[in-house]
């Protein structure tokens, strides 16, 4: 027996866009004239990509295209895309809300998935009563549900409600009461939406490691889609990308963040801006450049970091007025720094600027700058992501040894002292 | 490595045979369907004042104004029955008949989306509201009992007969022409909305082409055909005779709806079923 319990074979699932008329009518039937003379059907062989911002000349889309992936038992997955790559696709099928156009889905044991939080919530009911009708949707029996209430109550904390209809509670008890009925399950397969957005810091807290529990230690397949890259890098050990409906990257998540952010189109390789900025425009960043007191083109552990911006009439304004913030993130998007001239005095006498880190404190791996300019207060031009950069392996310490990558993102210096 | 079949549990493909109906799941589902009949039965009166009562109070308001206008203004026969008796045997049948299937047919367009968003068996939903429904028959038909009795002990005429063994019968069939109807429509209701415009007057003019407010014995022969055509007619025909003592009841058209309602039945489901896997995207 192999362990894998979820795989998918060419996979594909097309859509009709535009509105459902008189032309689908006509469609419809020659679909139907081409199946009774046992012929394919007609519109399999058109569709394009499903690229949402080009116009395309054919009604039918490709939402997702030729997907091939296994999961294997107590992975987690996370499934990561821009909006319209196809993830919400792929869950629908996976779920089993809509059939596929073509290729097959195969699991082994229950899948449960939460689309959406409080499916099926009716909002005269109780909460209790709620519990029993949700977790009876999906999939759960009475008996089940009944051996498992307080704990689902205990695990919403909606304790104090429970017995209230559910149209008076907040959005975020919903989606407490819902989650934790769903985390309840124990299917084999739990399949899990964007839905950890509406609660509270504690409880998003709280469902994540209910979810690492169900994977690590009753080794269950989770499968996660989030916009959140550190959720999901935090909770998933493998990922896939998902771009224009066929799969980008499968790999280890890292891996699959990193490809992620460097096809957004808000990061650029080369170092070019990008266009897609934000700001009034009084000055402009022209170019950025990262390099290093021993090289021209790699930054490594150690060397002084230099951070080169020129712009293109800084000198018009007055040093006072002029206020340049750079936000240094990691490949998972988290702020590892933030320089500013809020935080060290400048002077202006040139549109070139450099800010420099001595022996840069950055442990190796990939890093976005984000750059935003202030003239008199307002947001003159500010750039997401503007330069990617990638650190090199190099010494800080005496040891010559680095911390583990997924232990820290900052080298700090410290030394220990027995007293 | 080569994976057997058999290993997986679940395999999702394209589209299924036409008879993959999947019944086993259903029943893994049942907790389901009492879930979805408690929250009908809960939810419908909740922040009224009367509740359950309005229950009683639609047909019974029915059965008033059918027997002044009908009745006592039109005078149609009743074939010697107490009006209100009478009218109110083909209410409460029909009512279950039509209530079914209008419910029925807008399955998908109603639940488009709770279905849009967790799977479980879609049968289950029209299943659910066949058996609400006969919740709401049950108490309509203890009301139709109570006024019965009252006639009985009267002394008006009115008996029942051995008949009423065969009413259990007479509900099932009504629930699968009512269920069968219901998922043909709600199947052809995903893409194109036609036929939701049809079943609204649809349902009241199929009420005149039964014998709700009117005897068959009194139908011109010329008329009878077309009415019997209407499998409703031999189930309310017979409903009636089983409690009033009057009405036509015969064995070949009672064969004939059984039939009828069993053939609508299994088309329906499988119609519906075809549709399920991927109405989805058209709804």
């Amino acid at each position: 027996m192999s362990d894998v319990v979820i795989k998918v074979e060419n996979l594909s699932k097309q859509y009709r866009l535009g509105e459902l008329g008189t032309g689908t009518l006509s469609h419809d039937l020659n679909r139907w004239w081409h199946r009774i003379r046992g012929k394919e059907d007609p519109y399999l062989k058109i569709g394009e990509t499903n690229d949402r911002s080009t116009k395309g000349n054919s009604d039918y889309v490709w939402a997702l295209r030729d997907i091939n992936f296994e999961v294997k038992q107590g992975e987690v997955l996370g499934i990561i895309g821009k909006n319209g790559a196809g993830k919400s696709t792929l869950l629908k099928l996976l779920s089993r809300v809509t059939a596929p156009t073509t290729g097959s889905i195969k699991a082994k044991g229950r899948i449960a998935s939460l689309l959406e939080v409080g499916t099926g919530f009716h909002e005269e009911l109780t909460g209790r009563e709620n519990i029993f009708l949700n977790g009876a949707i999906l999939g759960m029996t009475k008996a089940e549900i009944r051996a498992k209430f307080d704990e689902i109550v205990a695990f919403s904390g909606t304790e104090r409600y429970i017995d209230t209809p559910v149209k008076r509670y907040s959005s975020g008890m919903r989606v407490r009461l819902a989650f934790a009925v769903a985390a309840h399950l124990d299917p084999e397969i739990l399949i899990v939406d964007e839905v950890l957005a509406v609660g509270d810091a504690e409880f998003q807290k709280k469902a994540i490691g209910k979810m690492q529990d169900i994977s690590k230690e009753q080794g269950r397949t989770v499968l996660f889609v989030s916009h959140n890259m550190a959720t999901i890098s935090k909770l998933c050990k493998y990922g896939l990308v998902l771009k224009n409906g066929t799969i980008d990257v499968v790999g280890h998540v890292n891996d699959c963040v990193e490809k992620y952010y460097s096809s957004t189109g808000e990061v650029n390789l080369k170092g070019e801006l990008i266009v897609n900025r934000s700001g009034n425009g009084r000055v402009k960043l022209r170019a950025i450049k990262v390099y290093s007191s021993i090289s021209e083109h790699i930054v490594s552990i150690g060397s002084d970091l230099i951070i080169e911006l020129i712009f293109d009439s800084l000198i018009k304004y007055n040093t006072n007025d002029i206020r340049i913030d750079l936000r240094i993130d990691n490949h998972i998007g988290v702020r590892v720094a933030w320089l500013s001239t809020e935080l060290m005095p400048i002077t202006i006498n040139s549109n070139r600027i450099n800010f420099i880190v001595p022996s840069c404190p950055l442990n190796f791996g990939l890093y976005y700058i984000t750059t935003c300019i202030y003239i008199l207060g307002d947001v003159s031009d500010w750039i997401q992501n503007a330069y990617q950069f990638s650190v090199a392996e190099g010494n800080f310490y005496s040891s010559l040894k680095l911390p583990p990558k997924e232990q820290s993102d900052s080298l700090v210096n410290f030394r220990i002292e027995n007293k | 490595m080569k994976e057997k079949e058999e290993d997986w549990t679940l395999v999702i493909k394209p589209s299924s045979g036409l008879f993959d109906l999947q019944l086993r799941e259903v029943w893994r589902y049942r907790d389901l369907l009492q879930m979805f009949v408690r929250r009908d039965f809960v939810a419908v009166y909740k922040q009224t004042i009367l509740g359950p009562i309005w229950f009683f109070l639609q047909p019974l308001f029915t059965t008033i104004t059918f027997t002044i206008v009908f009745g006592n203004i039109a005078g149609i026969s009743t074939d010697g029955v107490p009006p209100l008796l009478f009218y109110m045997a083909g209410i409460v049948g029909w009512n279950y008949f039509s209530e079914c299937l209008t419910t029925t047919s807008n399955t998908f367009i109603q639940n488009a989306n709770i279905f849009g968003k967790v799977y479980f068996p879609r049968l289950i939903m029209p299943l659910s509201i066949v058996v609400s429904n006969l919740l709401k028959f049950g108490v309509q038909f203890v009301l139709f009992l109570v006024l019965l009795a009252y006639y009985v002990f009267a002394g008006s005429g009115v008996q029942p007969n051995w008949a009423v063994v065969l009413v259990p019968f007479l509900v099932l069939l009504m629930a699968a022409l009512g269920l069968g109807f219901g998922m043909l429509i709600s199947a052809m209701t995903t893409k194109y909305r036609d036929m939701k415009f049809l079943i609204t007057f649809g349902v009241q003019l199929a009420m005149y082409a039964s014998p709700v407010i009117y005897p068959i014995s009194t139908l011109p022969e010329k008329y009878k055909l077309y009415i019997l055509a209407n499998p409703m007619s031999s189930i309310i025909e017979t409903f009636r005779y089983a409690f009033l003592g009057e009405g036509t009841f015969n064995w070949m058209y009672l064969g004939y709806s059984t039939l009828f309602a069993a053939v609508i039945l299994v088309l329906g489901i499988v119609v519906f079923n075809k549709v399920e896997k991927s109405f989805m995207d058209t709804v």
